[in-house]
């Protein structure tokens, strides 16, 4: 289906009136990508604690009219819109890129990007190479985070401490990890370069797609689509 | 002519201190001669540090020799102008699985290559599935490469190279890194992919037991090659083959011992049924 | 002293949908002055084990004994028994970060608490004992060749002085002469200290010439546990886990097929070679 459209609707969480369009809009999109939300749902429960976090932390702490008093707390009728929206917000964030996610693999994200910027290269911008890097970063970081972890560990087991001191000593801590993971980073980064040559990597110019983004009608419908959406959602605003 | 013809070849990593100044030249290459035919399989043995690696990559052109000849297909490698061309006929498989997968999808990372070199669409769709299909990996073609054993990563990479359709492929040291059966699942393929479609395969190793599996074996030193043959001929040379930090396998070094405790075994023996044989007729 | 793991169990990512069990029922004694092997394929757990013996992985259920003493007490301290349980992990040199490799192997005894003085003694002694040349101490560790770099490494665990030290494939990614090497100073440190010292690999023929003791590893749980002698004469079942013994017991098997008196007790080549000629002579 059309990655762009996606994309596109990551931006539509800028605004906290139109919450019943973005409801709508999710719902079609969710159709449309043909996820089970249960699925969808479940990438939901890792963030439900952050979600608490956030909401108490708008509920209390933001001064104004005074609802209700629960002991020291206070809970205001501009932290309780606040914590609403805000939640609401997350979720449909969370919800509207793991559509994206889950539909379409990094390199067609990638595609898709190179593809709509592609006025941009009459500018001169590197449209090709941004999202080269683009889908190369997003390849790398899981090896990386991996990485991360051996390294941690390593250096535990020589007996280092991350997790006590003031702040100062923790970001000190943090040198015996951070130094070997950017040195192999590097060293990844070099192999790479070199493998990308070996396999006749030389730019954008000249290659070709195993799968071409070719628009079609439903894609061109959907720019549409959104277009409308999002100007609903600036006016409601 | 033969698809690989290398005289006299020669290579220097130049090493600067923080000051630019030269503090040592490392003489990678010294002198390769090399003669790979279409068709062969050879296996290029040395140590850590012999020159093996640097001269993989001159095969590939992601170097260029200073001194010497090097014709790869037909074209002259030491113009550096047909390093685009070469890299089309001598594909390369590096050590690192992880370093050398471009893309977050198996397939998607097997069509990189054609489509660097600008082939149609639904001609890459055939290639991909065939290259995939080659190494046994068509099963995981929408898979991403992370969730991959090390072996299954390195026939991802072999497959990769091999939708480029090239005459040659350049295995440098491509098991170092993988455990037994990971290390047979590459031998497997590359073997397979030598016999039944005709590729040259150059394998860079340091274990001998992979060598065996060559038609022809060559052992490097200190940027030289310093001995070739046939595994048999190559792994008779025991004493020779110490001396170049390598090792042979361990059925060849007790026939060696056992020769010379005065046991009239033949040379050559590589293999235990070999050496069963040959003691079986002792008595 | 010794170790003792008591019906160890282990899950990664318990409770989610990934859940993996890695460690199954595992009971385990290591005496003090040991040389144990543990040998498995990828996956056979042999890994998460080594991380259970220093207090990095906790067990999902079950107990670990260092000394005597549960290690799972709230009271032991854990960056304690990091510095008596060694862990070198694979590819060690990547963990290297030091400005200089002496400033480097200072980092464990460090953070140990030791002094100044202490440390820098303990970063010598260990420097001298893997045989790094003292002039490449005050170079930076990237600049070192890779198996000087593992070197360093080496010594950066040593220096904290481990009562036990576990090595996760030492050899991993090294030459022939270079895996002759590692192992051959493995074997003078255990040696000269009389530590107890766990080699953890997938490869026999590495293994079996140099330790005392193997503890064969399959899908979580302990196959097999014995003298190198005794379990690669169980050969059959090592195939089953997807291991081989070394080609001396398979020789000797096939002679004595072949109506020859050779020793099937020969594991080694040296064993071999004996039997051999005194079977043909």
């Amino acid at each position: 289906m059309a990655t762009l459209l996606y994309l596109l609707s990551l931006f539509l969480f800028r605004n906290a009136a139109g919450v019943a369009a973005a409801t709508l809009w999710l719902f079609f999109l969710v159709r449309l990508s043909k996820v089970p939300f249960r699925y969808m749902v479940r990438g939901l429960r890792a963030i439900v604690m952050i979600l608490a976090l956030t909401a108490a932390f708008h509920l209390f702490l933001t001064p104004g009219e005074t609802l209700v008093v629960i002991g020291k707390l206070t809970v205001t009728k501009e932290g309780a819109q606040n914590a609403f929206f805000l939640s609401i917000r997350l979720i449909y964030l969370i919800l509207g890129s793991s559509v994206l996610t889950l539909t379409t693999t990094p390199n067609q994200l990638a595609d898709g990007m190179e593809k709509a910027l592609r006025p941009l290269q009459k500018l001169h911008v590197p449209v090709h190479e941004i999202s080269m890097m683009m889908s190369i970063a997003l390849r790398f970081i899981p090896i990386l985070i991996e990485e991360m972890d051996k390294i941690r560990k390593a250096q535990l087991a020589r007996g280092a401490d991350f997790e006590s001191g003031n702040l100062w000593k923790r970001v000190k801590a943090m040198v015996p990890l951070l130094i070997p993971l950017f040195v192999s980073a590097f060293r990844r980064a070099n192999d790479l370069a070199l493998a990308m040559e070996a396999r006749c990597y030389r730019g954008g110019a000249g290659r070709t797609k195993m799968r071409p983004l070719r628009y079609r009608k439903a894609d061109h419908a959907a720019y549409l689509v959104t277009a409308a959406y999002f100007a609903a959602a600036i006016l409601l605003r | 002519m033969n698809l690989i013809e290398a005289g006299k070849l020669a290579y220097e990593y130049i090493i600067r201190d923080e000051e630019d100044n030269v503090t040592e030249i490392l003489r990678a290459l010294d002198g390769v001669d090399l003669q790979v035919g279409q068709g062969d399989f050879v296996a290029i043995l040395g140590h850590n540090g012999s020159g093996k690696s640097t001269l993989a990559r001159h095969l590939n052109a992601l170097l260029t020799a200073e001194e010497g000849t090097l014709w790869i297909d037909g074209k002259d490698a030491m113009d550096a102008g047909n390093a685009w061309d070469i890299r089309k006929s001598t594909g390369m498989v590096f050590q690192n699985p992880d370093n050398q997968i471009v893309a977050g999808v198996v397939e998607e990372d097997v069509a990189f290559g054609p489509e660097n070199l600008g082939i149609p669409p639904i001609e890459i769709l055939k290639r991909v599935a065939k290259s995939l299909h080659a190494v046994g990996m068509s099963e995981y073609r929408r898979h991403s490469p992370n969730r991959l054993s090390g072996g299954q990563k390195q026939r991802v990479a072999i497959a990769g190279v091999m939708a480029m359709e090239p005459k040659c492929i350049v295995l440098d040291e491509p098991t170092a890194m993988l455990d037994p059966s990971g290390r047979k699942e590459v031998l497997d393929a590359a073997e397979r992919l030598n016999r039944e479609k005709g590729v040259t395969v150059i394998l860079i190793t340091h274990y001998m037991e992979e060598a065996v599996r060559a038609g022809r074996v060559f052992v490097m030193d200190q940027g030289k090659v310093v001995m070739q043959g046939t595994p048999r001929e190559v792994f008779s040379q025991v004493e020779e083959l110490r001396g170049y930090r390598l090792d042979v396998p361990p059925m060849a070094r007790l026939a060696h011992e056992l020769r010379k405790e005065g046991l009239r075994l033949p040379e050559g023996i590589l293999t235990r049924q070999e050496l069963v044989e040959a003691l079986c007729r002792l008595s | 002293m010794s170790i003792i793991l008591n019906k160890v169990y282990y899950s990664y990512e318990e409770k989610t949908a990934f859940e993996a069990q890695a460690l199954k029922n595992v009971s385990l004694t290591i005496e003090d002055g040991e040389f144990v092997g543990i040998i498995g394929h990828t996956g056979s757990g042999k890994s998460t084990l080594a991380q259970l013996l220093n207090g990095l992985l906790c067990a999902t259920s079950g107990g670990v004994y260092y000394n005597g003493r549960d290690i799972y007490e709230s009271d032991y301290d854990k960056k304690e028994l990091r510095g008596k349980v060694g862990l070198v992990f694979q590819y060690p040199e990547h963990q290297l970060f030091g400005t200089t490799v002496f400033e480097d192997v200072c980092y464990g005894p460090q953070n140990l608490g030791y002094s100044q003085k202490e440390t820098q003694l303990r970063a010598f002694g260990a420097l001298r004992s893997v045989g790094l040349p003292e002039t490449c101490w005050y170079h930076s560790p990237f600049a070192l060749s890779g198996g000087q770099k593992r070197l360093a490494a080496i010594a950066g665990v040593l220096a904290m002085g481990p009562e036990v030290l576990v090595l996760d494939e030492p050899a991993a990614g090294l030459d022939p002469k270079g895996r002759d090497e590692i192992f051959g100073l493995i074997g003078k440190i255990k040696e000269e200290s009389n530590r107890t010292v766990i080699l953890i690999s997938h490869s026999m023929e590495d293994v079996a010439d140099h330790v005392g003791r193997i503890v064969v590893m399959d899908h979580g749980s302990v196959l097999l546990d014995g003298a190198p002698g005794e379990v690669f004469l169980r050969y059959k079942e090592l195939e089953r886990a997807g291991l081989a013994a070394p080609e001396a017991v398979y020789l000797m098997r096939d002679l004595r097929e072949r109506g020859f008196l050779v020793n099937e007790k020969a594991t080694t080549l040296a064993e071999a070679k004996a039997s051999i000629l005194e079977a043909f002579s």
